[in-house]
């Protein structure tokens, strides 16, 4: 393999995971925020289907994702209805949800399998693509891939550095510790849950008008990519930088199980389609490994320095969930 | 800032939790709120914190102003900060997010401004607290220590601190008290709001007292004892006398053990408890007290020497080996290790009775339930959950939940945040226990309960044990300083 096919081969991969990316991302500011949108994986479907047919109707690329967004936001305002303002379990109105929307998109869906419709061209970026190996692999994707980069620092800086940030940690983690330092836990979480849902709306037309344009009813191969980009969000330790990392790491196996598969003839293709999946458990319970009791007996072991260095390491990496993950807020 | 409150009132639902209270607190006091559990404390405290609302007509002045208050945000306008009994912190964030989260600012904060501005109020209050460490790695007393500097730097005149003195270290105590003594110099307010009379009669220049919703009266020093009890309680309550213990044969005997976990190493133990005496364990959280007594139950392997129970080897057995010889062990934390919320007292006693077959008698353990909460004097129905129990109820019912008879009874924190009458009738209740030849160990915090309820006493010190101390001849001070690390001989090993 040349090393321009490599570079090709992975810009594809970072175009392949922007769906999953906006997703997690999305998921990921839901969560923080205390509410479980577990509808995701029929979003997805609903708002690729949707996103598809209005841009097929009126031929606009923008008004298609928008679509997409307002599909998800739509969905995500329901599970936040259900679950704050009439307190039942987030689980079973998201999952209920998640199958009804699956349905709905192959029903109201049916009339688009299969027609040609418009889809993101890419769009290199003057000047920054001619930049050696980073020009290929960042700047010469669709304006869909630009914006999932753009998300997840957006969400990250959002997070970690500013103060509606801060205080969106503190809602989830205890709402009632964020409520006496002046927060409106409740409308904070609509407000979350709904933009995190439009997010999530985002992942659908991001397949169907980007990488894997069209739509075609159950053959489209959409449906699972909910479920997991749901596990990536928790190995992701409810952290956007983690979570995107976690996509990419997920589209990164999906390939190589494409790229591997003439060279591995021996082994069958099923072994490498289906490999991306343990793997990415593997790999993110390693991330994960410092909340293990064993871990902290032998890092007491070691010599001062080297335990002290490791044991930060293993803080820093360390996630755990948002406390108050599903738990609603009442005041008193 | 200059306190009123007139007629306030609250009612939940039937429940007049708040009756006709009226009190005035001047500026630069430090005012005592005393009550038992449920004598009206916290709801009086919610209502002038925003928490909660008061009944209509009630009413609050500050500074001679009428002030309404919607929530403790808005409290916190008016320059009013609450310390709760429970950190409200986020414990998996770090001390200077935890500082930052709530503070009016730029959108984008300035984290070295604000670690700057951090770091010289610690150093002006003379607390030790990294603002790059994780909540989760503080103490109770740090953590309260935060808050305090946080709502500080908020600009609050009126602190309200919620049994401030429950599972802090002595020294931490002192610290708190003497960062509280300093404030009426800057003109602020102190409502500290206990059941610890000691800690109310050596801090407070005036001491309301509450009982049943009512505020029975106030009380200026010199203070008598005698006269609070009576006021909480509506009657005298007396600790009873020490008697002495008749010491029977050996229960558990340790010999050579070696503890560890992630942080500590304890070597070399040598330990006996006898049948129905009490030995009482002291020493900062995290001194090694806990990794003991877990070992006694089996839940901690030791990593050598030896644990016999009554002669029978026990060394390497699971908990539920222990448990069927005769070990009880009950857990600080009630609601998370011990009991099961959201099920009923009935459900309790039917699952500790461990009754044959698969299927429940309820009229059964209905009865059993009644029959157990009227002699454990718990306040609650067999249909009771759990968790809506008070702390005192919730211990009482962990103490009817024993099986009997037992050889040796483990207890973490047996009355931590329990009012004294809650305190004795448990102690009462163990007593009975130890002349049936029980043995306890127990660990507290509360120095005079070691003294006052054991026979013998351990000191741990960061993995260090002391040679066991006769309660009857030592006293808090010794005790204090060996928590704190003095007085111990350098080759002293730990055989207790």
């Amino acid at each position: 393999m040349t090393q321009e096919t490599l570079l090709i081969g992975l810009a594809g991969v970072l175009a392949a995971a922007a769906p999953i990316v906006f997703a997690v991302l999305g998921e990921t500011l839901s969560e923080r925020a205390g509410v479980i949108n577990l509808s995701m994986n029929g979003t997805i479907l609903l708002s690729a289907m949707g996103g598809f047919a209005v841009a097929y109707n009126t031929d606009s690329l923008v008004l298609g994702f928008l679509a997409g967004m307002l599909i998800g936001a739509l969905v995500a305002l329901i599970v936040a209805f259900a679950s704050i303002t009439l307190n039942q379990s987030q689980v079973a109105v998201g999952f209920v949800l998640a199958l009804t929307c699956r349905d709905l998109s192959y029903f109201l869906g049916s009339p688009y399998m299969n027609v040609p419709g418009p889809r993101l061209a890419s769009m290199p970026i003057p000047i920054l693509s001619d930049i050696p190996i980073l020009g290929t692999l960042l700047f010469r994707q669709d304006a869909i891939t630009y914006i999932s980069f753009l998300a997840i620092i957006l969400c990250w800086v959002w997070i970690y550095r500013t103060r509606p940030g801060l205080m969106l940690q503190g809602i989830g983690e205890k709402p009632a510790a964020a409520f006496i330092r002046g927060a409106n836990v409740n409308l904070m979480r609509y407000v979350y849950t709904v933009i995190g849902g439009a997010l999530i709306g985002l992942a659908g037309p991001a397949f169907s008008l980007g990488v894997r344009a069209g739509w075609m009813g159950t053959i489209s191969g959409l449906d699972g990519f909910g479920w997991i980009a749901l596990s990536i969000t928790i190995f992701g330790g409810w952290n956007p930088a983690r979570a995107a990392f976690g996509a990419y790491l997920f589209g990164l196996l999906q390939w190589l199980g494409l790229v591997l598969q003439p060279v591995l003839t021996q082994v069958p293709s099923q072994v490498l389609q289906v490999a991306p999946f343990p793997l990415m458990i593997l790999t993110l319970l390693l991330v994960n490994i410092g909340n293990a009791e064993w871990v902290e007996r032998t890092l007491a072991a070691m010599p001062e320095r080297t335990r002290k260095f490791f044991a930060k390491l293993l803080r820093a990496m360390r996630a755990s969930p948002p406390a108050s993950l599903g738990v609603p807020f009442e005041r008193d | 800032m200059h306190v009123e409150l007139k007629n306030i009132n609250k009612h939940f639902g039937k429940v007049h939790a708040n009756k006709n209270i009226n009190l005035t607190i001047p500026s630069g006091s430090i005012q005592g709120i005393l009550g038992e559990n449920g004598a009206g404390k916290s709801t009086l405290m919610k209502v002038l914190s925003g928490f909660i609302q008061a009944d209509p007509g009630s009413e609050i002045l500050l500074d001679g102003k009428p002030v309404k208050m919607n929530s403790p945000a808005d409290a916190i306008q008016y320059g009013i900060g609450m310390l709760h009994q429970d950190p409200l912190d986020f414990p998996p964030m770090k001390v200077l997010d935890n500082f930052l989260l709530g503070i009016p600012g730029s959108f984008f904060p300035n984290r070295k401004e604000a670690t700057q501005d951090f770091i010289l109020l610690t150093q002006e209050y003379g607390f030790l607290l990294d603002p790059e460490n994780y909540v989760d790695a503080l103490t109770v007393g740090e953590r309260q220590q935060l808050e305090i500097m946080r709502l500080i730097f908020l600009g609050v005149r009126l602190f309200i601190l919620d049994e401030p003195t429950t599972g802090i270290s002595a020294s931490q105590k002192e610290k708190l008290f003497s960062t509280l003594k300093k404030f009426p110099e800057q003109a602020m307010t102190v409502i500290f709001v206990s059941h610890k009379l000691e800690d109310v009669e050596s801090l407070c220049d005036r001491v309301a007292v509450l009982r049943a919703g009512e505020l029975v009266g106030e009380v200026n020093p010199p203070y008598q004892t005698k006269k609070f009890v009576e006021m909480m309680f509506g009657k005298e309550v007396t600790l009873g006398d020490k008697q002495p213990t008749k010491i029977g044969d050996t229960v558990l005997a340790m010999n050579n053990v070696a503890l560890e976990d992630a942080r500590l190493k304890i070597k070399d133990i040598n330990f006996e408890i006898h049948a129905g005496e009490v030995v009482g364990l002291a020493g900062m959280e995290g001194s090694g007290q806990d990794l003991f007594m877990r070992a006694c139950a089996g839940l901690v392997r030791p990593v050598g020497g030896k644990i016999q129970l009554k002669g029978q080897d026990l060394s390497g057995k699971s908990y539920h080996t222990y448990k069927h010889a005769g070990v009880s062990f009950l857990p600080a934390a009630r609601l998370e290790e011990a009991l099961v919320p959201g099920l009923t007292l009935t459900d309790h006693f039917i699952l500790a009775e461990q009754p044959k077959g698969i299927f429940i008698d309820k009229p059964a353990g209905e009865k059993l339930a009644e029959e157990r909460i009227k002699s454990f004097n718990i306040r609650g129905t067999p249909l009771s959950n759990v968790e809506s129990l008070s702390g005192g109820n919730q211990q009482r019912a962990e103490l009817a939940l024993l099986q009997d008879p037992l050889d040796l009874i483990l207890l973490e924190h047996p009355t931590r945040g329990l009012d004294i009458e809650s305190v004795i009738y448990i102690w009462n209740k163990l007593k009975e226990r130890c002349k049936q030849n029980t043995s306890i160990i127990f660990i507290s915090s509360d120095l005079e309960e070691i003294l006052q309820y054991s026979d013998r006493v351990l000191v741990f010190f960061n993995g260090k044990i002391s040679n066991p101390l006769d309660a009857n001849k030592t006293n808090v001070k010794e005790l204090g300083q060996l928590i704190g690390g003095k007085g111990w001989a350098d080759e002293e090993g730990s055989h207790a």
